[in-house]
């Protein structure tokens, strides 16, 4: 959002720059780009749930960053002294757990790991299931058939216990955790991307670019890629609601990130044995994955109204 | 099937080809079932054997002498080529027979008829809460649609999607059983009514019922609630979005239009003409949502003490009793596999456009 952070310029750069990213004949392709991401803000904008979804994000990561700024503890400091202090006790905003360690400092410490389970998964699944799926679509034929065969099996597991036996088979932890999301979130964008190819595969400018010599690899990175980059997008941004939740729910079995970690899920489980006496300690870490999967729900709702108005059904 | 031999006469009469694409069509879909199947059961034998444990120290235990575990380890079938051995599991497979569990030293086959009827039950409570409350929540949401109304059930639904079922578990038990007394603890049942009532179905309410014992059915309803409406919440979530969406297509067409010309109430037009016709795309979302309970079920038993498949799973891994893991992760997979193909079939059967 490079183009709303400029305040402060005088009136006639601010209506020069609006005029040169409103405008229907883009000069350069940077200009394209940005006249189009300039439309999309403006369009998250007139959608108040999805702003409010976006802003979750921000200070999500904004609270990731400067975590040792915001948190008045160590994530791991015990204070036996102080131990299941009730929230707002003095130095303890949210109460403090079974070790007195502060829960704030924890959550605040636990989005980090958040933030890197979501940024890991995101950066692997989609990318497999995007080049699965498009060579399945582009190339046709059996490698298609034995492609979508596989990307089936996959489907055919509920994702949580097909990610309990990866790890089961893995051992548990927090980077098999991830890994075993991402060996069950491939598939669904392997399919997206397949059909998305499929609509594009006969289209006059891959003809175009077919006849003047260029191979299958060239066509799929460079030509089919970003057609397909939109419906990814949304479905990545609607899909981390349920990896946070995965995460914590294994992390919740105890398969997932190990004790001292302020995990969420990890924090929840731990919270369990003390619930009836000192329900603070599992509430608030399950507020926070609330509140964060949510914020990823909101904007996933709004950009799929921005990006692909028809798709109700994913 | 006498719909499709009624075709299969009618195609014939046109030409053969038509009779022989769909024969063709039929045995690739049931090529692509057996492939899927077959997949699945190499990924769930493949997890197995990467599985950190040593099937031979489980069953001979630690202190076994060299000869006793050489011979247990042939008596497996672990020398020959991983190939054969995953035939050899295929085989065990397709009689039912997944080996003896090492937590409970029964058969894994035993244990899972003996756990599922619990996750049925809870799941078959959870959807009739989903599609009960679903429903007509979409229907409203698509007749407002963009109003306060949709926006409304739409943030509902987005909440659904958003809380970790095993904290909305532990808070539901914090404020409904801790707080406010209102249903039944964890576990199906109260302690002094386990294990009075005739084994039948397994489901607690059924069989309370065939045993006329009305009061442990009441109890058994106390205790299936709470788990049964947050697990209904999720399908909810879904189903409400998907009849919002088929109804919103639906009222646009002409037909509608025809309807309230006609006079028709608009009660009559939105509830007998247009959800008559989302019912049959309805219905197979239903299917998925019962196919996608088991999954949130794996938590929410753990959660509510709930003995069934999902909690047995669960307390597998944690014990690693690669057995118990095996048999349960291909008996789930298989029940997905199955729903998923039941609602393509029901759409195609239900829906002449579909054909």
């Amino acid at each position: 959002m490079t183009d709303n952070t400029n305040h402060s310029p005088p009136v006639t750069v601010l209506s020069s720059l609006q005029a040169w990213l409103t405008t229907e004949t883009p000069q350069s392709r940077f200009q394209a780009k940005m006249t189009q991401l300039y439309r999309g803000w403006q369009s998250l904008r007139s959608n108040p749930l999805a702003l409010v979804g976006f802003l979750i994000l921000v200070t999500l990561i904004l609270v990731a960053i400067f975590a040792p700024l915001l948190a008045t503890h160590g994530p791991s400091e015990q204070n036996l002294a102080m131990r299941l202090a009730p929230p707002g006790s003095e130095g303890y905003l949210l109460g403090s757990d079974e070790f007195g360690r502060d829960i704030w400092s924890r959550i605040v410490f636990g989005s980090r790991i958040t933030l890197m389970i979501v940024v890991l998964v995101a950066c692997t699944a989609p990318v497999f299931g995007l080049l699965v799926g498009t060579v399945a679509g582009y190339l046709g034929g059996w490698p298609d058939m034995v492609l979508m065969r596989i990307t089936d099996i996959f489907l055919a597991f509920p994702r949580l216990v097909l990610a309990l036996a990866f790890v089961a088979a893995l051992g548990a932890g927090i980077e098999n955790a991830i890994l075993a999301i991402s060996l069950t979130a491939w598939p669904p964008y392997a399919r997206i991307a397949r059909a998305e190819t499929l609509t594009i595969r006969n289209a006059d400018y891959i003809s175009a670019i077919q006849l003047q010599g260029a191979g299958s690899l060239r066509i799929i990175t460079g030509h089919i890629w970003p057609m397909c980059m939109s419906s990814i997008i949304v479905r990545v941004t609607l899909d981390m609601a349920g990896i946070i939740l995965t995460a914590a729910g294994l992390g919740f079995l105890g398969l997932g990130a190990q004790p001292p970690m302020p995990e969420w899920g990890a924090m929840i489980s731990a919270g369990r044995k003390f619930l009836l006496d000192h329900w603070w300690v599992a509430t608030m870490p399950g507020l926070a994955i609330f509140i964060v999967s949510l914020g990823f729900n909101l904007l996933g709702d709004g950009l799929r109204d921005i990006l692909d108005p028809k798709g109700e059904q994913s | 099937m006498n719909n499709a031999a009624g075709t299969a006469t009618q195609k014939r009469r046109e030409g053969s080809s038509p009779l022989l694409k769909r024969l063709r069509g039929l045995t690739t879909v049931l090529l692509s079932i057996i492939a899927t199947l077959v997949g699945l059961l190499f990924i769930t034998f493949l997890i197995g054997r990467v599985m950190p444990i040593d099937p031979v120290l489980a069953i001979v235990g630690e202190r076994a002498s060299k000869e006793v575990y050489d011979a247990a380890y042939l008596s497996l079938g672990l020398d020959k080529p991983l190939i054969v051995q995953f035939g050899v599991f295929l085989q065990q497979v397709f009689t039912g027979d997944f080996g003896i569990s090492r937590l409970t030293a029964r058969p894994v086959s035993d244990d899972i008829i003996r756990v599922f009827p619990a996750t049925l039950e809870l799941a078959s409570v959870a959807t009739v809460f989903g599609v009960l409350f679903g429903v007509p929540m979409g229907v409203i949401a698509a007749v407002h649609q963009g109003k306060w109304q949709d926006q409304l059930i739409r943030l509902f639904g987005l909440f659904g999607y958003s809380m970790p079922i095993f904290w909305l578990g532990l808070m539901g038990l914090l404020i409904f059983y801790g707080i406010l007394g209102w249903v039944g603890g964890p576990g199906r049942l109260d302690v002094f009514y386990d294990d009075l009532v005739p084994v039948i179905t397994g489901m607690i309410l059924v069989d309370s019922l065939i045993a006329g014992e009305i009061d442990i059915f009441w109890n058994a309803v106390s205790h299936i609630i709470l788990p049964a409406s947050l697990l209904g919440y999720y399908s909810l979530a879904y189903i409400s979005r998907m009849t919002r969406s088929f109804m919103l297509e639906q009222l646009t067409q002409e037909y509608i239009i025809t309807a309230r010309v006609k006079g028709l109430s608009e009660h009559a037009v939105i509830w007998r003409h247009a959800l008559g016709n989302v019912m049959i795309p309805l219905i197979t979302v239903i299917a998925l949502s019962y196919a996608n309970l088991l999954e949130g079920s794996v938590l929410t038993e753990v959660i509510f003490a709930w003995p069934g498949l999902g909690q047995y799973l669960t307390t597998a891994l944690l014990s690693a009793d690669m057995n118990a893991v095996m048999g349960g992760t291909v008996v789930v997979g298989l029940i997905f596999i199955g729903l998923n193909l039941f609602s393509d079939f029901l759409y195609k059967v239900v829906d002449p456009r579909a054909r």
